[in-house]
């Protein structure tokens, strides 16, 4: 917590030094490719928007799997917890972040470790492999309003309104 | 998360060892530990010591875990290796309709968001098989359809599957040794991107991890309180979707059949379906049939009928 205390000295915000509690609201990182900011805490909401990896953004209160967010352009709405990270996600090997030394606890490197550049190299070596009906069903996507629909269709009634 | 603890403590003797290494060879990745190189007394003193830990906890500290940008690196290539040896069924309203149950369902599971999402994709095969890579990419055989009579079946055949990625069943099939050397290498490499001869070996432990798990998937299967674990995971998505999770049960009675004829696919890697069966009715009790619901069974059939 020593770096966001530092950001918030730089703020010039009043910070009571040697306690964790930091008051207002905390940055999180999207740790998915393209995550979606929700009208309300169920995936039975609204699409806001879309956010994507690397994205911080601010964390107001949580309500069980769900996060309150604020977007930088101001755009609010709820994400659930397993999009969100703590960690600040630096989107390029050698950026500032890796070579200040900041901590795998506080950062995540992304295109680091298995990669995209892994994978090409994985492709050269293992040629009987391939990928195209990979990439085929990643682009089968259900929106939200089909959900919904499914679920009302077949009389299906979900415990709890939702994702939870 | 054992793995990533197990991780934490491999990567600290794999770097102790790694450094002992280099007291013999002069291993020059490892110059950047100022004064160990080149003393080759075999005895350190308090200097050394003290590198020796900056390093090992520098290694430790930056790749500590494995981020859903790699799960999902993983899971690409496992999907794409067991598609080596199962071909895709390339009829899109019967995937169309895979993906509406099963991405439905992903959202009453504990982590419906991975870096990639979930996609479900019918394999060719008769045999009755599935395979749920890492991130998301779940693979379900024809012959697996077939032991599903109702939508409500269909679902719990998919929540099973669910259930192996939102416990990392799979990455925990990666042996224990296979991460490090990568992450000794990615250690080393904190900062810049990677060098060939850095990028060959990262390479090299990305395919044993892939083959680690697409082996496990295929052949030896996951131990039996790992399939106790991904259908006990089942029963939580369906009740918290709404599907009575009887239907996992009525659907294994009717595997129990299917397999007689071979014992490939799930005969081969999973539990038998009565000890499954046994194992769930601890968890759902006494459960009746799941109701027949008509407009469930309509859509089933239109979509999977003649598969
Ligand atoms: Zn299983």
């Amino acid at each position: 917590m020593k770096r966001q205390s530092k950001r918030w000295l730089g703020l010039g915000l009043i910070v009571m030094i040697g306690t964790t509690l930091v008051a207002g609201p905390v940055t999180m990182s999207v740790q998915v490719k393209s995550g979606q900011v929700l009208a309300t805490p169920s995936f039975l909401g609204k699409v806001v928007t879309r956010v994507n990896y690397g994205d911080r953004l601010q964390v107001l209160e949580q309500q069980g799997d769900w996060s309150k967010v604020t977007l930088a352009d101001g755009q609010g709405g709820w994400m659930h917890n397993s999009a969100l990270s703590k960690k600040k996600i630096a989107m390029k090997a050698g950026s500032q972040d890796a070579q200040t030394g900041a901590s795998g606890d506080e950062l995540a490197l992304a295109g680091k470790g298995f990669s995209s550049d892994v994978e090409a190299d994985f492709k050269t070596k293992n040629r009987d492999v391939d990928f195209t009906w990979v990439d085929k069903m990643e682009k089968i996507k259900v929106p939200p309003e089909s959900m919904q629909q499914f679920l009302k269709d077949g009389g299906i009634q979900p415990v709890e309104g939702g994702k939870r | 998360m054992s793995l990533r603890i197990d991780a934490r403590a491999q990567l600290l003797s794999v770097a102790a060892a790694a450094l002992a290494l280099a007291f013999v060879s002069g291993c020059s990745t490892m110059s950047q530990v100022g004064g160990v190189v080149g003393q080759a007394t075999g005895v350190m003193n308090a200097d050394q010591a003290e590198a020796l830990n900056k390093s090992a906890l520098a290694i430790e500290k930056t790749f500590q875990d494995i981020t859903p940008e790699q799960e999902y690196y993983i899971g690409r290539a496992v999907a794409a290796t067991v598609l080596v040896t199962y071909k895709p069924f390339d009829r899109e309203q019967a995937n169309a309709y895979l993906n509406l149950i099963g991405q439905t369902a992903v959202q009453f599971s504990a982590k419906p968001e991975t870096f990639g999402g979930y996609h479900f994709l019918l394999l060719e095969t008769d045999e009755v098989n599935a395979f749920a890579a890492p991130g998301g990419l779940i693979l379900v055989s024809r012959g697996m359809v077939r032991c599903c009579k109702t939508e409500d079946e269909l679902a719990a055949v998919l929540a099973h599957e669910i259930s192996h990625v939102d416990h990392q069943h799979g990455l925990k099939a990666i042996r224990k040794g296979r991460l490090t050397s990568a992450l000794t290498t990615l250690g080393a490499a904190a900062g810049s991107s990677l060098a060939g001869g850095q990028l060959a070996e990262v390479t090299k432990a990305f395919e044993g991890s892939i083959s680690d798990i697409t082996s496990t998937m295929m052949n030896s299967g996951y131990s039996r309180t790992t399939e106790f674990e991904a259908d006990k995971g089942a029963v939580v998505i369906m009740k918290k979707m709404g599907y009575n999770p009887a239907a996992l049960v009525t659907m294994l009675e009717r595997m129990q059949v299917q397999l007689k004829a071979d014992n490939k696919g799930f005969g081969k890697t999973h539990p038998a379906p009565e000890v499954r069966i046994a194992e769930l009715k601890k968890t759902i009790g006494t459960e009746t049939q799941p109701e027949a619901s008509p407009v469930r069974q309509e859509r089933f059939q239109k979509s999977l009928g003649g598969v």
